[in-house]
This record gives C-alpha cells, sequence and structure tokens, in this order.
C-alpha cells in the first residue's frame, strides 16, 4: 500500500495543525492544570505527527524525524512526570488546580 | 664682581620658615624668636653688604642690571621660561635694604609685643615666609617670578592678618584682603599674558629694554580704542592698586590692621604695599613710552586716593586705622609722583621722588605703627578715646612718635619734607591740579597724624584701670633705630643712585615749593593743636558743622557697604545661591526626570507580569503569529 | 631587560586581592593591602626611572616597554601595554593616591575584607587603562574600575548611599555606552582602504579616518569620556557620588577615575580623531568654559564639605579638558599637570573631610568652627590644601594653572581669548570658596564644647595626608622634570592633531 499516493502530505499537515491548535486552546482557555497539560501533551503529538510527516514524505530513507519523534515522546513522557508531580504539589500548597489561583510569580 | 652669594638672602628666611614651622612646637618659644631674629640679622647684613658693594662698584656713569643667578623653574613655549633669579639694579637693592631694615626692626620689636602669645613661634615663622616671598619679590628677574613671589606675599599677608584666628573679625579681615587683593592680582595676571604674548618675553631687562620689543616694537591691536599694550598695562597696574591699596581696592587696608601691630608695620605700612609702587616703577620704561595714557591714569588714581583717604583719616577714632588711611595716603602720594614723571634726565624728578618717598615712608611709617603698637601694648586698647595723657608714662614712645609725625607731615630737616618736597615739584611741572591736591593733602595729612599725636599723648588722661608703662627695651630700641632714620634717611643722596635711567640726576631746592608746603603743614599741626591739645568741645561742634561730610567720611564714604552689596547680594544672592539652585534643579532634575521616566514606564507596563500563565500563552502564540504573518506578508 | 616593568603593576593588584582574601582578621588585611600598594608605589618609581633611562638612552619611540598578545583573533583584539610619559605620570599619581587612600581607609569596621578587595580592584583596573594601548583592553580596564565602584558606594556609604551610588553607576554606564559607540565607530573605520580592523591605539593614529565619521564619532567618544571627566552638564553624578562615598572612594574616584576621562578625551578622542576634534572644539570649550566658572560658583553656596569639593572638582577638572581642547603643547602640558595637581590635591582633601567627619560626624561647614585650636595638624593640612587648591606658588596648583592659561592665551582669536579670561577669574572665585571653607571650619571661636576632647590626627593619618603633601609640594617647587616628562609625548601628539 503506497500511502503516498493515497494521502498527500498537505492533508497530514493541515491534521497536525489543527491538533496543535486544539491543544494551543486547550492551554490558553482552561483553567485547570491537569486540562492545560493535556492540551500540551496534544501540542508535542502535532509536533510528532510532522515529524514523522516530513520524515516520510521528503526523507524516505532516513530515519532521523523518527528518532527525533520518539525522544519527543520520552521526553513528554518525561514532563508529564514531572508536570503531574508539580501539579500535586500545587494542590497541596495552594488546595486548588486551577491556574487562576496560583499567580505567585507576578510582579 | 659676583653676587651669587646674594641667593642666601632668599634662601636663608625659607630655611627658617621650614625650621621654625616644623619645629615651632619642639623648641623653646624664646628660641624660635631669637633664630629668626637673629638670621634676620643675618640676611639684613648681608643685604647692607650688597648694596655697599653694588653702588661702590657700580660703574662711573650708570648702574648696570646684574643677573646675580638664575635657574630655569617651568618652561611654557620656547621663549616664555620662568625663571628663578635675582636682579639687582638700583631699584632692588634699595628695596632689600629697606625691607630687611624694617623686617629686622619688626622682629626686634615683636621679641617683646608678641611676649607671652600662644602662637609666638608660628608667628615668626610667617614672618620669615612674608619676609622670604617679599625679597624674591623684589630681586625678581622676570615678570612671571614677580608673580608668584606676589602671590606668596598674598598668602603671607594673609596668614598673618588672621593670626589672632579665633577672632572672627580677625579671620573676616584677613579673608578680605586676600580676596580683594587676589581679583587684583587677576587683572595682574592677564596683564603678564597679554603683555608676554606680543612681547614674548617675560623677562624685565627685555622689557623695559628701550630697544627691546616692549617698547620699540609698538603693538598694533586696538581693542575698545586703546592698544594691548595700554590694556596691558593698565591690568598690570590693576594688580599693583590692589596690593598698594588704590581707591577702589583700598578695601583690605583698614581691616588688616586686625594683624598683630608689628605685623601692620611690616607689611600693611612699610614693605608689601609698596609692591604696586615697584610693580609700576619696575616697568617704568614700558609705561612711560609705550602707555604714557596710564600714566596719566595712574596720577589721577594715586591723586585721589591720597586725597580720600586723607579725609577718611581724620574721622577714624582707632589708631591703627588712622595709620592705615594715611598708609593709603602716601602710597597715593607715590603713585602721583610715578604719573607725573618722564623717563630719564629732568623728566625722571617724579620716578626718583616716587621711590625716595617709598624709602623714607618705609622708615618713618614703620615708626608710626611700632610707636602705635607700643601705646596699643601699655592701654589694650585701640581707640583714642581711650587714650590720654601719654606722655608723661611713656617718653621715648612719645618723643619717638612726634619725630615721625613731624616727619609725615613734611617739616624740614626731618625724611619726609625732601621726598614730599621732590614730589610735590615734579607734580607742579606736569599737572597743575594734581599739585594743588597734593599740596592741600599735605595740609591734611599734618592735620590727622596731629590729631592722633595730641589725642594720645596730650589730652585728658582717661581713668586707666592700671598705669600705663613705658615698653620694654626690645620694643623701645627699634623705635629710636627707626626715629634716627626717619630723621636721617632724607640726606642720602638718592637722586644719585635710583633714577629712571640709571644716570645720576641732579635735583635743586625748589623754595616756591618748600614753603607753601611747609606752610600748609605748620597751618594742620596748628588747627589740630587747638582742637585736640586739650579736652575741649569745639571737635564736636566742627562734626557737627560738617555732620554730612563727617558722617561720611566716618563711614569710609560707604565704600565697603558697596562691596558688601555687590559681593553678597550680587554675586552670592544673584549668581551663586542661583547657579547653585539650577545645578540641583535643572541640571540634576533633567537627569532625574529622566531615571523617573524610565520608572514610570517600566511601572506602568509592569501589570503584563500577572503571574497568570495563560496570559504569557496568549502574549507569545500571537507574537508568533504575528510574525509568521509579517514574513508571508512581506515575501 | 629582565621584564617588562609593566606587568608587575598589573600583578601586585591581583597578588594583594589574593593575599586580602586568604588572611583572616582586620589587621592583616589592612597590612597586605597596604604592603601590595606600597610595592605598587614602588614599582611605579621604578618604572619611571627606567623609562628615563630607557629615554637617555636614546630611545625615541613614542610608547616603551610595549608588549602585545593576540588575545580574540576574530576581531583583531590584542593585551596591548606600552606607556609614554603621560602614563608614567598617570600611574605615579594613581599609585600615590591609592597608596594614601589604603591608609585613610585605616579604620573601615565593616566587612574590611570586601571593602579592601573592591578598593583594589578599582585601582588596578585604572592601572590597568593607563598602560593600555589596545582601545577594547582601555575599555576593558575602564569598566573594571567602575564597577566597584557601585559597591563600595553602596555598601560603604554614607547619607542616601544607594540613590547616589545607582546614579553614579547609571551615569558612568550612560558615558560607557556612548563610549562603546564611538569606540566601534572608530574600529569599523580603523582600515579606510580595506585590510584588517584594529583596536590598536597606535595603528588607528596612523590611518585617516573619513572626515564625516570623525564627526560622527567624535561627540560620542568625547561626551563618553567627559562624563567622567565631569563635563559639564553632565557633571551631576560628581556631588551625589562624592557625598555618600567612603573616604578612599572618594579619594581614588576625584583623584584618579575622573583623570580617566581627560586621559581618554586626549588621548582617544581627540588624538584619533583629530580633523573632528578641531571642528568641534569650539562647542566644548563653551561647555567646559562654562563648567570651570560655573563649578567655583556652584561651590560658594555649598554647606556640605563634599559637595564643595566635588562642585570644586567640576570646575578644575573642566580647566583640563579645556586646556586639552586649546591643542598646544603648552596648554596641554598644563591639562596633564592640572590632572596630576588636581588629583593629589582633591584626594587630599577628601581624606581630609573623611577625618574630620570621623571626628565631629558633621561635614556642614555652619555646624563647626576653630578646628584648628584642637585639631592643629589636621587642619593646616587642611589649609595647606585650600592653599593648593587656590594656586598658592610652591604647591602644585600654581604651576598647572599658570601653564593653562599660558598656553591658553597663545591664541589670538577674540574667541579664545574671552574664554580664556573667563577660565582665568575663576582663580578669584576659588579663593571666595577656600577661604570661606577655611575661615568657617577651622578658624574663628569653638563652636561647639564637644571638640575640645578631639584627637588630632593618628599615625596612619599622618601616613595618608604627608605622602599627599610632599607630593603636591615636590611638584609645586619642582615643576621641570614633570614638564619635561609629559612635554616630549604631547609634542609628538600636538603634532599630530595640527593639521
Amino acid at each position: 500500500m503506497n500511502l503516498q499516493s493515497e494521502i498527500p502530505l498537505d492533508y497530514i499537515v493541515v491534521l497536525s495543525a489543527v491538533v496543535f491548535f486544539v491543544g494551543l486552546l486547550g492551554v490558553v482557555i482552561r483553567r485547570n492544570l491537569i486540562s492545560m497539560l493535556m492540551g500540551i501533551e496534544l501540542m508535542l503529538n502535532a509536533v510528532n505527527i510532522n515529524f514523522a510527516a516530513f520524515n516520510h514524505y521528503l526523507f524516505p530513507n532516513r530515519l532521523e524525524g523518527h528518532f527525533f519523534a520518539l525522544i519527543v515522546m520520552a521526553i513528554a513522557a518525561a514532563e508529564a512526570a514531572i508536570a503531574i508531580a508539580l501539579i500535586i504539589n500545587i494542590y497541596r500548597r495552594f488546595a486548588t488546580v486551577s491556574v487562576d489561583d496560583v499567580d505567585e510569580l507576578k510582579y | 664682581m659676583d653676587y651669587s652669594y646674594t641667593i642666601l638672602i632668599l634662601l636663608t628666611p625659607v630655611i627658617l620658615f621650614l625650621l621654625i614651622g616644623l619645629l615651632g612646637d619642639k623648641i623653646d618659644k624664646m628660641h624660635a624668636g631669637l633664630l629668626g631674629t637673629t638670621g634676620l640679622f643675618a640676611i639684613t647684613m648681608l643685604s647692607y653688604s650688597t648694596a655697599f658693594s653694588y653702588f661702590s662698584h657700580g660703574t662711573v656713569e650708570s648702574f648696570q642690571s646684574i643677573e646675580a643667578f638664575q635657574i630655569v623653574w617651568l618652561q611654557f613655549t620656547d621663549n616664555l621660561i620662568i625663571h628663578l633669579g635675582i636682579l639687582l639694579d638700583p631699584l632692588s637693592v634699595m628695596m632689600l635694604v629697606v625691607i630687611t631694615t624694617v623686617s629686622l626692626m619688626v622682629h626686634i620689636y615683636s621679641l617683646g609685643y608678641m611676649k607671652g602669645e600662644p602662637g609666638f613661634s608660628r608667628y615668626f615663622a610667617f614672618l620669615s615666609l612674608f619676609t622670604f616671598s617679599m625679597l624674591g619679590l623684589v630681586v625678581a628677574t622676570n615678570i612671571f617670578q614677580m608673580y608668584l613671589f606676589w602671590e606668596l606675599v598674598g598668602v603671607s599677608s594673609y596668614l598673618l592678618i588672621g593670626f589672632y584666628y579665633e577672632r572672627p573679625s580677625a579671620v573676616a579681615a584677613a579673608k578680605k584682603a586676600f580676596i580683594v587683593t587676589r581679583f587684583a592680582d587677576l587683572g595682574f595676571l592677564i596683564g603678564i599674558l597679554l603683555l608676554s604674548f606680543y612681547t614674548n618675553t617675560f623677562d624685565f631687562n627685555t622689557l623695559t629694554d628701550v630697544n627691546g620689543p616692549a617698547i620699540a616694537q609698538p603693538i598694533t591691536n586696538v581693542f575698545m580704542g586703546l592698544s594691548a599694550t595700554t590694556w596691558a598695562m593698565l591690568l598690570i597696574f590693576m594688580g599693583g592698586a590692589g596690593k598698594s591699596a588704590m581707591f577702589p581696592l583700598h578695601i583690605w587696608l583698614p581691616d588688616a590692621m586686625e594683624g598683630p601691630t608689628p605685623v601692620s608695620a611690616l607689611i600693611h605700612a612699610a614693605t608689601m604695599v609698596v609692591a604696586g609702587v615697584y610693580l609700576v616703577a619696575r616697568l617704568f620704561p614700558i609705561y612711560s613710552f609705550s602707555s604714557p595714557d596710564s600714566l596719566e591714569v595712574i596720577a589721577y588714581v594715586g591723586s585721589f586716593t591720597s586725597l580720600f583717604a586723607a579725609v577718611v583719616a581724620c574721622t577714624q577714632l582707632d589708631i591703627k586705622r588712622v595709620l592705615a588711611f594715611s598708609t593709603l595716603s602716601q602710597i597715593g602720594y607715590m603713585m602721583v609722583a610715578l604719573g607725573v614723571s618722564g623717563y630719564g634726565g629732568e623728566a625722571g624728578l617724579g620716578y626718583m621722588a616716587s621711590l625716595f618717598h617709598l624709602f623714607t615712608h618705609a622708615f618713618f611709617k614703620a615708626l608710626l605703627f611700632l610707636g602705635a603698637g607700643s601705646v596699643i601694648h601699655a592701654v589694650h586698647s585701640n581707640l583714642m578715646t581711650d587714650m590720654g595723657g601719654l606722655k608723661k608714662y611713656m617718653p621715648i614712645t612719645h618723643i619717638t612718635f612726634l619725630i615721625a609725625c613731624l616727619t609725615i607731615a613734611g617739616i624740614p630737616p626731618l625724611s619726609g619734607f625732601f621726598s614730599k618736597d621732590e614730589i610735590l615739584v615734579a607734580a607742579f611741572e606736569h599737572n597743575k591740579i594734581i599739585f594743588g591736591v597734593q599740596w592741600m593733602v599735605a595740609g591734611i595729612t599734618a592735620f590727622y597724624m596731629f590729631r592722633l599725636y595730641f589725642n594720645i599723648f596730650w589730652n585728658n588722661s582717661p581713668a586707666y584701670h592700671h598705669t600705663p608703662h613705658e615698653s620694654p627695651a626690645t620694643m623701645t630700641v627699634p623705635l629710636v633705630i627707626l626715629a634716627m632714620l626717619s630723621i636721617s634717611s632724607g640726606f642720602v643722596p638718592f637722586h644719585e643712585f635710583v633714577t629712571s635711567d640709571g644716570l645720576p640726576l641732579t635735583t635743586e631746592f625748589h623754595w616756591m615749593i618748600a614753603i607753601p608746603s611747609v606752610l600748609v603743614a605748620m597751618v594742620g599741626i596748628g588747627v589740630a593743636a587747638v582742637l585736640y591739645r586739650n579736652k575741649n568741645s569745639r571737635p564736636e561742634s566742627l562734626a557737627l558743622g560738617m555732620k554730612s561730610l563727617y558722617t561720611l567720611a566716618y563711614h569710609k564714604f560707604y565704600i565697603d557697604e558697596v562691596y558688601l552689596f555687590i559681593t553678597h547680594k550680587i554675586i552670592f544672592g544673584l549668581i551663586s545661591r542661583p547657579v547653585a539652585w539650577f545645578d540641583r534643579h535643572i541640571v540634576d532634575g533633567i537627569l532625574n526626570l529622566i531615571g523617573n521616566t524610565t520608572v514610570f514606564f517600566s511601572g506602568s507596563i509592569k501589570k503584563m507580569q500577572s503571574g497568570e500563565v495563560q496570559w504569557y500563552i496568549w502574549y507569545f502564540t500571537s507574537g508568533v503569529l504575528l510574525l509568521t504573518l509579517m514574513i508571508l506578508y512581506f515575501n | 631587560m629582565i621584564m617588562n616593568p609593566l606587568l608587575p603593576l598589573l600583578f601586585v593588584p591581583f597578588l594583594t586581592i589574593v593575599g586580602i582574601a586568604l588572611v583572616k582578621d582586620i589587621s592583616s588585611v589592612r597590612w597586605v593591602s597596604a604592603v601590595g600598594m606600597g610595592t605598587q608605589l614602588i614599582f611605579a618609581f621604578i618604572l619611571l626611572y627606567l623609562f628615563y633611562k630607557e629615554r637617555n638612552a636614546g630611545n625615541t619611540d613614542s610608547m616603551l616597554f610595549v608588549s602585545s598578545t593576540m588575545w580574540y583573533e576574530s576581531f583583531n583584539i590584542h593585551l596591548k601595554f606600552g606607556v609614554d610619559g603621560i602614563s608614567v605620570a598617570m600611574i605615579l599619581l594613581t599609585a600615590i593616591v591609592t597608596f594614601a587612600g589604603i591608609f585613610a581607609s585605616w579604620q573601615v569596621e565593616y566587612l574590611t575584607k570586601e571593602f579592601f578587595i573592591s578598593l583594589i580592584i578599582l585601582a588596578g583596573g585604572v592601572f590597568g587603562f593607563f598602560i593600555s594601548l589596545d582601545l577594547f583592553t582601555m575599555f576593558l580596564f575602564y569598566e573594571l574600575a567602575v564597577i566597584p565602584m557601585y559597591l563600595l558606594i553602596g555598601i560603604w556609604g554614607s547619607g542616601p548611599k544607594e540613590y547616589s551610588a545607582m546614579k553614579l553607576t547609571l551615569m558612568l554606564m550612560g558615558g560607557s555606552a556612548l563610549l562603546l559607540v564611538g569606540m566601534l565607530g572608530i574600529y569599523f573605520n580603523s582600515a579606510p582602504d580595506g585590510g584588517q580592523l584594529t583596536f590598536d591605539l597606535t595603528e588607528i593614529a596612523k590611518v585617516h579616518i573619513p572626515y564625516a565619521a570623525q564627526m560622527f564619532f567624535f561627540p560620542f567618544t568625547f561626551i563618553g569620556f567627559g562624563v567622567l571627566g565631569a563635563l559639564f552638564p553632565f557633571h551631576t553624578w560628581s556631588p551625589d557620588g562624592h557625598a555618600s562615598a567612603p573616604t578612599a572612594v572618594s579619594m581614588l574616584h576625584a583623584g584618579v577615575l575622573m583623570k580617566l576621562g581627560g586621559y581618554g578625551c586626549f588621548r582617544v578622542a581627540m588624538y584619533l580623531l583629530p580633523e573632528a576634534a578641531h571642528s568641534l572644539a569650539w562647542i566644548f570649550i563653551i561647555l567646559t568654559g562654562i563648567g570651570v566658572v560655573y563649578g567655583a560658583f556652584g561651590a560658594i553656596w555649598q554647606k556640605d564639605l563634599k559637595y564643595i569639593n566635588a562642585y570644586s572638582s567640576v570646575s578644575h577638572c573642566g580647566l583640563v579638558l579645556f586646556a586639552l581642547l586649546m591643542m598646544n603643547e603648552t596648554a596641554t602640558t598644563g591639562a596633564i599637570l592640572q590632572m596630576i595637581s588636581h588629583g593629589l590635591m582633591t584626594a587630599l582633601f577628601f581624606a581630609l573631610i573623611g577625618m574630620i567627619y570621623g571626628r565631629t560626624h558633621t561635614r556642614m561647614i555652619n555646624e563647626m568652627g576653630g578646628l584648628m585650636k584642637v585639631i592643629p595638624f589636621l587642619s593646616v593640612v587642611y589649609v595647606i590644601a585650600g592653599l593648593a587648591s587656590l594656586g598658592l606658588p610652591g604647591l602644585s596648583g600654581f604651576v598647572a594653572e599658570m601653564t593653562i592659561f599660558v598656553g591658553s592665551f597663545q591664541h589670538t582669536d577674540t574667541f579664545h581669548r574671552v574664554a580664556t579670561i573667563v577660565a582665568c577669574s575663576s582663580i578669584v572665585i576659588t579663593a571666595v570658596y577656600i577661604l570661606r571653607v577655611v575661615g568657617t571650619l577651622l578658624l574663628g571661636p569653638i563652636t561647639n564644647n564637644h571638640y575640645l576632647e578631639l584627637k588630632d590626627a593618628q599615625w596612619f593619618e599622618k601616613i595618608s595626608t604627608v605622602t599627599l603633601v610632599t607630593s603636591i609640594a615636590i611638584i609645586g617647587l619642582t615643576p621641570f622634570w614633570i614638564s619635561t616628562l609629559i612635554h616630549e609625548p604631547l609634542a609628538q601628539m600636538i603634532q599630530h592633531l595640527i593639521p
């Protein structure tokens, strides 16, 4: 099956853009830290889609893009772990997971 | 003839100054005084021997000027070099004799007068410093060396006037003296700059050379209607007028009497205040040939000062102030004589007369001051209202003071008669108005001097706390010596030694001038005797009769107040204070404004740092989008 | 030659700092600093001796003891050192003032170690500045000298010290920013015919920078250095900064750091951009002329001793720049003399003010009086400093001022004449404020009975003041050696300046 002939690159790029902006929207408008974290994961995955797609379409004989996507996943996993740890600590400290109530780092 | 030993005349006092100044606390006070006096005695002897060998070995026709010693001190340009050296010519040798003599007398006198003062050794250190500066001034080989010592003299004068530094009036007087003369020195400095720029030399011998650049090559630059030379010479005279306390720069001299009396005798009567006369005499050929207009100015300034000061002297009560104004008046005479003089031969009579008067005046005025000091020492007051009838308590002081009064009044055959007479002759030949003024001043001089004399030594005694007694020998011996000098110095054949062109001058005796001048002096003495010999009401009624003039003269014509107004109201109030305000509020204000504006702007945008993460993301994303759009659009 | 005599000037401060860092108690910190700076003073004199020896041996290079090391190749930055007579004179000045400054701050109790370290970093920066021949290294050392100033004033100062430290540092940094622009401007124009761009002062002096570039970058460079040299109207950091600074910092700052400004104005701005200097001199002559009189008038009205002295520094340093702009040998000789003279004099003043303040705990002259009676040594030295400042012959001020005036008067046009006469008039105004201070502060009756218990100078204070007084007197009495020392390089540089 030749993916290349069936699905043009543009589609995948559009998909990735949509996923990215959905994630961004989630990060910007959701007040809940967990939801924001999910938004970030979405954005990271949108990037991963791009990496895989571009690697596949543009340099089919090379693997850097795929590796990069894998590294991003690994980082994302680590980041999620840290983020959740942070969120738990924030919850313990402020008794909330709403970002609006956590603005200690202002001017 | 080798005169290089004259360097010792300058080195000794400076060594004495350092020695006494640095070791003053360590050694016994009296030893410090004796050290100073002995040192000065040596200098005096050296000066006498210099004078003797100079005048006896001078060539037959004229006296040459000799540069006995010269080193380069500082080189400005290829031609403008400050040398430090010793110039011996009749003028400077004469001054050496005068300065060392008076200084020695003052040193001896001070041993008695200043006895027991806390700053005794400091006093002698300052005296040595002054002597050094003054000697350096008169032997200067170039005008910049003169300026250098001129400033040093000013500082020593400042230190000595302010000797009683715990007394606010003395501090104020010292400050005033320094600043007024400093102001005049500014003129002197600019004058030197101008003169040296056009002649390209500082050296006196080159400057006063009749064929030299200052005289033979007239400077054509004209500024505000006067030639550059005239400007330079007028500005230099301004410096001289400041030191010599000519009107209107005279205001410091009466206040300078706050210093110890021997200091007044030395600095403010005999030596430093005649520096202006010396300066003009030193540069006389330039004045005479290149800038006769400024000589004219000098004559009028001198004449006016002598009249003005004589009038003021008639009303003062502080005996030292009377003497101070009398000094002003006498220096006015010297300036007049220079102003009316020509160069060379008979025309140079004024020049000779002026320096002759300088010579005799130094002795009799020093005598007057030292006598006054002796009186003050006895009654502990400066005011003549606290004195009277002292002739029976202080015989030596009385006699010497009388001699001095007669000398200054111009009674023959005392020295003042001869010198003043020659000035009058010179004035008569040049300008009748000035002659008239000077003749009148001679009468006023006799009057106020005898007013002083009678008030101190005759009149009724006030109630003294303890009976006044004659001063110790250290004080009376200098009085006697100076009295003898006052009597005899008139017979010195001065006209053979110190003349404008170095050639001996023959003078004749002018009966037509001498008789009226003696007469007017006699009248002055007579009036004073009538008014002040015994206690009576005539002086008061006379003062009431001329109330406005008397008040004016008593307040010294309010010149001090005018100066006070100018300095305090205008310079301090209208310049300095606004400048300080301007600096703090405008110049600095602008800088603070810049700082505060920055703070204000940062304050207004700091709200963006809200601590709310989502806003940051929003800003960031908008920025990225904006940039992307811009890149797309501009590509 | 065994070793370049310039290197110790950099190593000694460094070793001193290491030494201070290693020792424990206050007393050793003081002694290490004193010994270090004493060594530095000795090395400065050795340098003077070697310099004369080299010159007498017939070496006529404009710069002696040159050593150059490539430092950052892509921008052609060298560590290049070398001295001429002017630098030697300035190094001597710096060594003397630093030495006196160490003794003047003998009684610093708070964070002593850090204080001396900062002070010596500052001094090291100044030494480095004076021996640098590469614009970049010069700038580096300049910053090295300015930055510790912030800490020294902010931590050890008095009064509104944070404000003053901030103001001083920001203004000097503003100057540095201008300077950086000017310096880069010179760098990028240093090879107008193509070829390697360079920061090397001696190399740049050989090329002809295009006139337009000169005109553009001269104001940046001149004002950049001028801020440090108290150029009117960029001088207001001086009164506040000096008033808050601790004694030794005021001494070093007014005594030495302000001279960096004048030195830089001449060596960098005017020497490298000569045509622009000629075209634009009149503007700066007006500014400095105003500064000379303005500073003096400003000083009359002040009541705080340090403010008086700060304004008097504005006046005197204005005279330095004024004389430099006259651009002839005599006037510039006078300017360098004035730098040295003012450096010593003002350091002495600040040292004395610090010592008096340490006793009376006030700096307001109207609150004090009659100190001559109780602390005669300090008072007499104060009077000497005052007399030097108002130009008494025999002390350094007279020599410097007279050389400047005679030099400035060599210009024949009315503009320069009037400017000179205006500048001359400052000698009268100086007399007014100096005598006012002397009269109120030292003379007159004692105003406060507590003063009767004051102690006169201690031994370290005597070392500090006597060092400075002696230097002032030596320069004042025998000015010829120093004027010959600086005359030669000046003659060359002036030759370069005259088109």
